[in-house]
């Protein structure tokens, strides 16, 4: 079988060009074409960089520092190996459409049986080939055609830029012996840089004195086994061209996504939500059919062409049609204005009219996983399902799961995310947080803070001065804008405790963000036995929580 | 596993059974929830102890126009927040999405944002029969099993400027249907 590889070099950088173009950072909007030197890092050393950055002196293994005193322009990408596969994607279904049965070997190589005979010869399937992978914008691609695997990717590493290098039939062994050995550095079974152990290999034989593959076929299969072990005896056997290429074609992923376009074009809401239930049913469908369901679904809606919202929702167990179609809802009403607190009237109109919905499945499980149990469906599913209600009710983000997370002042210590939603960004609760007052946490947090007065016996606000010392005794409380109207008349202090002074973010400036600065905590205990956690900040009093 | 499957068929096959849910254990003795009615009470910690053994034994339970929700002292009460639906600000929609929680939570609880006339309250109540759930209102509510009041409380480990809270002791007084009865308690 005659195969045929496709090699793009660096292919982490050029995947991580295409991401920073796609993203569209304005500040790096020029910047990212394919001539920039780039390179991809991983622990501050370069680990790939692009030729544009070789010739500027960049090498693989340096570090940040000495690459950027190199080449001061050049782009740092983080190592991302999620994102080299994302990208490559597309090629692979380039490559399948001209010839299916494509194994994907790594990100940036790919090997495929050689469409030779179909497209008039070995040469123009590569141009074929060629053509279209730099039409999806792959420009620096190195095509190589040979008996086995390993002589086609050093065919293909031979090859000049979107140009082809073919071994005839027979002709691998004269090809590979012909190599240098250094070429065992690159091998690519360990990961996408080369294997330590191909390193290592070429290494001990360059100071064997064995300076080309040739050399090393010469030696016998029981001394090559003897002193190199089981990868040596590899090596030896693809040196020799007698090595066995089985290719692990992959099977074209299978469409799971639907669409449904309207025509003409619908404005409201209730009428997409309408048109959409049957194409609901059918994503639905077509994932169970593959014994899959769906927990994060991304919701697009074009209007005019262009996709005008979109955004990915997740779901507590596993999405049904009805409730991708109160998802498309939710997603249409919260693009129109006034969508905070929505009243049944207003509800309907979409801001510009829709033609286009379409369902993208994020993440799919098996659905055996999510199967009902004999006795019907357990507690936790009833829950989702009155919880939709309520969402279908008041809205999405009006039902939360609360949550703790890390932070000094009681506010900072939960969060409380969308019901259904994944946390995201929280502090962690396992640190110190020094400074965070001990003891029994505040039943009520106030978030924002409520307004309050604290004054000394004399009847002057109490402050707290740069040394932490307090101006006065607080004496009498008062809190302002309460939701009970008994505490908004003045009440006597009866116990107090504090101050207890946090400087917070006193890097950041007063205007941007509120609350940072000096501020002082203390617990205040009124004569009614009620006890409130108050903040003294140079701005007045708060109150951030009460101990009820 | 037999006795959890008994009470379900019972519970399938209609008259609704009055089961009691379990309370934290610091208020044990004090009242028994029943599953079907309401309680009131008249501060935050009495109704996360309300809510919490109920929480502590897997059952999941709500909190409905707790726009002030203290989630670590929920925890320090026992409440799995695993377990917890939060909505802060139902609106004006307040009623409807209590009877939408009570329908799939075993204990709700509720600060309401205004009075409720009789009629919706007990429309409300059949809900809760029906649907073997409890109701804990903190603040007034027409009609009610039993109200919990926190009376003389007192809080330990703070003077005049030193010390921190540490723990309160209380008279939790329990009205029911007239007759009244207290107890002392000391809650963190």
């Amino acid at each position: 079988m005659r195969v045929l590889v496709a090699w793009c070099p660096d292919w982490s950088v050029t995947a991580g060009l295409f991401e920073l173009a796609e993203t569209g950072d304005p500040g790096s909007e020029g910047r990212a074409s394919s001539n920039q030197p780039a390179a991809v890092l991983s622990n501050n050393v370069v680990e790939v960089c692009n030729t544009a950055a070789r010739a500027e002196g960049v090498r693989r293994g340096q570090r940040r520092r000495d690459a950027q005193a190199r080449c001061p322009e050049l782009v740092l990408l983080p190592a991302n190996p999620e994102r080299d596969a994302r990208y490559f994607e597309p090629v692979l279904a380039t490559v399948e459409e001209l010839r299916p049965g494509v194994a994907p070997i790594r990100p940036g190589l790919l090997a495929v049986p050689a469409p030779g005979r179909y497209f008039g010869g070995e040469p123009h399937a590569a141009a074929i080939v060629a053509q279209r992978l730099v039409e999806t914008g792959v420009w620096d691609c190195r095509l190589g055609v040979a008996d086995d695997l390993f002589t086609a990717e050093q065919a293909a590493r031979q090859a000049l830029v979107q140009d082809c290098v073919v071994v005839p039939p027979g002709r691998s062994a004269p090809f590979v012996q012909a190599l240098p050995v250094r070429v065992l550095a690159d091998l690519t079974d360990g990961g996408a840089h080369g294997s330590a152990e191909g390193r290592e290999l070429a290494d001990l034989l360059r100071r064997l004195g064995l300076t080309t593959l040739g050399d090393f076929a010469r030696l016998s299969a029981a001394e090559v086994s003897n002193r190199f072990g089981g990868f040596g005896l590899s090596v030896w056997q693809r040196a020799r061209g007698g090595a066995p290429t089985a290719l692990g074609s992959r099977t074209p992923p299978p469409e799971l996504a639907c669409e449904v376009g309207f025509e003409p074009p619908l404005e409201s809401a209730e009428a997409v939500c309408f048109s959409v239930r049957t194409t609901a049913e059918r994503f639905v469908q077509g994932l169970a059919g593959r014994q899959l369901v769906a927990v994060a679904v991304r919701i697009e809606a074009e209007a005019d062409g262009v996709v005008t919202s979109a955004r990915t929702w997740l779901h507590p167990r596993c999405f049904t049609s009805r409730d991708l179609v109160d998802r498309v809802h939710w997603q249409l009403q919260a693009g129109t204005a006034g969508s905070g607190l929505r009243s049944r009237r207003d509800s309907g109109a979409v801001r510009a009219a829709i033609e286009r919905v379409r369902f993208l499945p994020e993440t799919v499980e098996a659905a055996a996983d999510h199967a009902d149990g004999l006795w019907g469906g357990g507690a936790d599913e009833q829950v989702t399902r009155g919880v939709a209600r309520v969402q279908a009710m008041i809205g999405f983000d009006a039902v939360r799961s609360p949550v703790l997370q890390g932070g000094r002042s009681v506010a900072d210590r939960q969060a409380s995310i969308p019901w259904g939603e994944r946390p995201v960004g929280l502090r962690p609760v396992d640190r110190p947080w020094p400074g965070r007052i001990p003891g029994p946490a505040p039943a009520r947090v106030f978030s924002p803070p409520l307004l309050a007065d604290v004054v000394d016996e004399a009847g002057r606000t109490v402050a707290v001065t740069e040394r932490g010392v307090v101006t006065g005794e607080p004496w009498r409380y008062r809190i302002d804008a309460a939701p009970d109207v008994a505490v908004r008349r003045w009440t006597p202090v009866s116990s107090w405790a504090g101050p207890w002074p946090v400087d917070e973010a006193w890097w950041l400036s007063t205007e941007t963000s509120g609350r940072s600065g000096r501020s002082a905590r203390f617990q205040v205990v009124g004569v009614d036995g009620r006890a409130w956690l108050l903040v003294w900040r140079a701005a007045g009093w708060e109150v951030e929580a009460g101990y009820d | 596993m037999v006795a959890a499957l008994q009470r379900r068929i019972e519970s399938l096959q209609g008259a609704p059974t009055r089961l009691t849910v379990p309370v934290h254990p610091a208020l044990e003795g004090l009242v028994q929830l029943r599953t079907g009615a309401s309680y009131a009470v008249d501060s935050a910690s009495l109704a996360l102890g309300l809510a919490a053994g109920a929480s502590r034994s897997g059952e999941w339970v709500g909190f409905a126009g707790w726009d002030d929700f203290g989630a670590e002292a929920a925890t320090q009460w026992g409440i799995d927040l695993r377990r917890t639906v939060l909505v802060p600000e139902p609106g004006e929609l307040w009623l409807e999405v209590t009877a939408a929680l009570v329908d799939v939570l075993k204990v709700v609880v509720l600060k309401p944002t205004a009075l409720v006339d009789a009629k919706s309250a007990s429309v409300l109540d059949a809900r809760l029969r029906a649907r073997s759930s409890v109701l804990v209102v903190w603040g007034e509510w027409p009609r009610v099993e039993a109200r919990l009041s926190a009376e003389r409380v007192v809080w330990d480990g703070v003077g005049r400027g030193r010390g921190r809270l540490d723990h309160r002791e209380l008279r939790v007084a329990v009205t029911r249907g007239g007759q009244r009865s207290a107890r002392d308690l000391v809650l963190q």
